[in-house]
């Protein structure tokens, strides 16, 4: 049980520290803002007080001696210096890495513990008595809690002469938090005394908010001296258990001073229902009672608000219990296909209709399935901002990174896949990508580099790019080292964008020196291979001098992709749909004119062609007309020949398991409607494969 | 259709800052040099809200309030003032005069939209 726990407790912590490391890096950016310093405060205090109760008291102990410094900061007395930010980030390192040990295998470096503490309490003391004055206004309080008041707001006769309406103040109330507004009119004379210009009306408001009292005084600023204003707390709402019913209504109206204790006794005497007793006995007028029970029913709403909020908020749940829910749901989509399959072949009425509402439903359950496993890829944003921080420091260069659409959500798998490819882009961006200080300056560039990341989605897909603003790629250097490695021959001229997609051959690094964050010579092959493997693709675009920008392409989620069905001889193959361009026919006539070079005349332009047949080794004959679906790879068009094109199919992608992980150009494989199985082509690593079989003949 | 404000004020930057922010915001603005500019220009505009500053030529803030006050279509329209911490009894014979309320200078544009809000709701 105890261990059910602590896990609960580290997964917080991992959530509280990563929150931590990029609040401390705004911090260092805006060191005045009271909220983020209160954001800090909060997240060492949770971990430092759930810590100890789960039996983490190193951590507990540790964490206790920056939350002290954090309330200094807090309280005004300690300033927000880059010395403060780098030492928290360390401790925050340091918390991470003690709970990373907590299972048993070793324990963390208690000497750099001793170091970091040491580092924080020579700055608490040396610090305190200068910074004090004019620290103590920035601080903004912590956040107040819920708390519902009371407010009689009685308006002079005349407020309307100095030009405030009332009502825009209750407005404003309402805009705090949860108000019930009352209005007594038990003041109203008769028509022939009223003074049209006058104002009768008084308000009883009832107000659950947690602004704090000042929001409510602030909303009364210009029309304090002309009214009867009175505010009080009638229940806090965060502070105590609510069990206990709410006051009631006697003790409502006695607090109010609308009756006496005595008149309520006398009156609960009678044994009958107070309230109406109250005001047949006219000890109070019947509009006052109301006003009372309407705050009765306020509280009890607020409270019964509160509960179900506690109910509906979110719960954690398992990755891998996600992962089986979404497997069902491809199975139950691949079930669903089958039975509207036999329902239109049996051509039974009540059968089709069955049919047709467990595809609405299947439908449903497959967006909402997929949904539930959306997440925002802010998260690993966070981290990147971390590594720029920490690497461009070590290589001496000053780069800012900006983030844009961290919102933008992508399927939990996809964006744990991606971590490592950006990383990889990112640490390229800044180590070859923007120069170093005196090198921009020379070139008229600001001394600070920018990397900036940003995610958008784009139809089915996810475009993620990474652009800086640094020297840009060099294409000479890149073709001569090219040509070094016998990627291209010497005399190849190749378009641009052919010559800066040769960064991601195999073996290729332009960078003169190795320095520790990149320029070994591995990565970029490697990265387009993850991206490939995501079905995803990348591009590059630089303009020299004035930056590289890196875009990369996801498809929203792994699981269910739409693809193009089609036949070679009695076997199904499936084309992610997204790659696919167009369709056209190949003719007997066609392949004799083209003298078995497998190119295709597209409306004037060239096309290469894979016959599927020839490469799978099908046996049998091709049709009289064969297909030719044309793909688009790369900003390079090839055509796959294939016996029929089916149609479109949406697809549940299965792996192929262990025993065909090696199979060439097939990325998995997928169930149909009748129970045979199709297999998804890996269209770009086929095209690879023919080109570097080609290039070898 | 947007809402019309005046500012009445006799240091052109504070107006133009004023007019400015005013029409960010989505209102229509019109400009008075002095109390007495503005009183004229209340006579023939309709204005929703009256934006003033208390020491102004010829026509001072407070006499503008008492002005604006005395005519039928300004008597019930938010009047605020524009005032510096140290005025603390000019503020109260503002008030006096019918002003609904303050704004003490210096300000921010948000603070003044702030309290636009607040008045003309």
């Amino acid at each position: 049980m105890m261990d059910v726990h602590r896990q609960a407790f580290k997964e917080e912590a991992y959530e509280l520290l990563t929150e931590l490391e990029s609040s401390l890096l705004e911090l260092e950016e805006t060191p005045d803002d009271g909220d983020l310093i209160g954001r800090v405060f909060r997240a060492m205090h949770t971990i430092k007080g759930s810590g100890s109760m789960f039996g983490f008291d190193d951590i507990a102990s540790f964490t206790h001696e920056v939350e002290t410094i954090f309330d200094m900061v807090r309280n005004g007395k300690l300033q927000v210096t880059k010395t403060l930010v780098n030492l928290t980030l360390a401790a925050r390192d340091q918390i991470k890495s003690m709970l990373d040990l907590s299972d048993g295998e070793g324990a963390a470096d208690a000497e750099a513990s001793a170091r970091i503490i040491a580092g924080l309490r020579t700055l608490a003391c040396c610090d305190t008595p200068a910074a004090a004055p004019a620290q103590a206004k920035a601080a903004k309080p912590a956040p107040l809690e819920r708390v519902s008041y009371r407010i009689r707001f009685v308006p002079a006769r005349g407020i309307f002469a100095s030009g405030s309406n009332p009502l825009h103040l209750l407005g404003e109330l309402r805009e705090l938090g949860t108000c019930t507004v009352m209005a007594q009119t038990s003041g109203f004379p008769s028509l022939s005394e009223m003074d049209p210009e006058a104002c009768y009306v008084y308000w009883d408001v009832i107000l659950t908010t947690d602004q704090g009292v000042n929001a409510i005084r602030d909303v009364f600023i210009f029309v304090e001296d002309d009214c009867e204003l009175k505010i009080e707390v009638i229940a806090e709402h965060d502070r105590f258990a609510e069990q206990q019913e709410y006051k009631k209504l006697g003790e409502i109206l006695i607090e109010r001073g609308d009756i006496s204790a005595q008149d309520m006794k006398e009156v609960l005497a009678q044994q009958k229902r107070f309230g109406e007793l109250a005001v047949s006995r006219g000890i109070i007028p019947e509009a006052r009672l109301q006003s009372a029970l309407v705050e009765q029913r306020h509280i009890k709403e607020v409270r019964q608000e509160k509960q179900s909020a506690e109910a509906a908020s979110s719960i954690r749940v398992p990755a891998e219990r996600l992962d089986e829910l979404v497997n069902l749901v491809g199975e139950l989509v691949t079930v669903q296909a089958r039975l509207s399959q036999t329902a239109t072949l049996r051509e039974d009425a009540e059968l089709s209709a069955i049919a047709e509402e467990v595809e609405r439903l299947t439908a449903e359950l497959r967006d909402s399935a997929l949904n539930i496993r959306m997440l925002p890829i802010g998260s690993t944003f966070s981290k990147f901002k971390r590594l720029v921080r920490d690497l461009s420091g070590e290589l001496g260069k000053e780069i800012e990174m900006t983030t844009d659409g961290a919102e933008t959500e992508l399927d939990k798998t996809v964006i744990e896949k991606l971590n490592d490819p950006l990383v990889h882009l990112i640490r390229n961006s800044i180590d070859h990508g923007v120069e170093l200080p005196q090198a921009r300056e020379a070139a008229g560039k600001p001394r600070h580099g920018t990397v900036h990341l940003a995610a958008v989605h784009s139809g089915d897909s996810v475009l993620i790019t990474i652009a800086d603003d640094g020297a840009g790629l060099d294409k000479e250097a890149i073709r001569a080292k090219a040509v070094d490695k016998g990627i291209i021959a010497a005399s190849a001229e190749l378009p641009e964008k052919e010559l800066f997609a040769l960064i991601f051959a195999p073996g290729f690094s332009t960078a003169k020196k190795v320095s520790s964050v990149s320029g070994r010579g591995v990565g970029m092959d490697v990265v387009k291979r993850a991206i490939e493997a995501l079905r995803g693709s990348i591009e590059i675009s630089s303009v020299r001098g004035q930056g590289t920008r890196i875009t990369v392409r996801i498809p929203l989620t792994l699981a269910i992709i739409e693809s193009l069905l089609v036949k070679i001889g009695n076997d199904s193959f499936m084309l992610p749909l997204s790659l696919v361009d167009e369709c056209v026919e190949l003719t007997r006539e066609d392949l004799a004119r083209s003298h078995g070079r497998n190119l295709a005349h597209v409306r004037g332009r060239l096309v290469p062609y894979i016959p599927l047949r020839e490469r799978f080794g099908i046996p049998g004959e091709a049709p009289e007309i064969e297909q030719i679906v044309i793909t688009e790879v790369n900003g390079q068009r090839v055509g796959f020949v294939v016996d029929h094109v089916i149609g479109e199919h949406q697809t549940v992608i299965k792996s192929l398991g262990r025993a065909y992980k090696n199979a060439e150009g097939i990325s998995g494989a997928t169930i149909l409607g009748d129970g045979s199985v199709a297999l998804i082509l890996d269209v770009p690593q086929l095209v690879h494969s023919v080109e570097a079989e080609a290039e070898a003949a | 259709m947007a809402k019309v404000i005046m500012t009445a004020d006799d240091s052109a930057s504070v107006r133009q800052m004023v007019s400015f922010t005013l029409k960010q915001g989505g209102y229509e603005v019109v400009e008075a040099v002095d109390g007495k500019d503005a009183l004229q220009k209340l006579a023939s505009h309709k204005v929703d809200m009256l934006i003033t500053d208390l020491n102004m030529p010829n026509l001072d803030g407070i006499g503008l309030i008492k002005g604006a006050r005395g005519l039928a279509s300004c008597r019930f329209i938010p009047i605020v003032m524009l005032t510096t911490e140290s005025q603390d009894s000019r503020k109260q014979e503002g008030k006096a005069a019918g002003a609904t309320g303050w704004i003490v200078k210096p300000f921010k544009p948000e603070q003044l939209m702030a309290v636009v809000k607040k008045v003309l709701g």
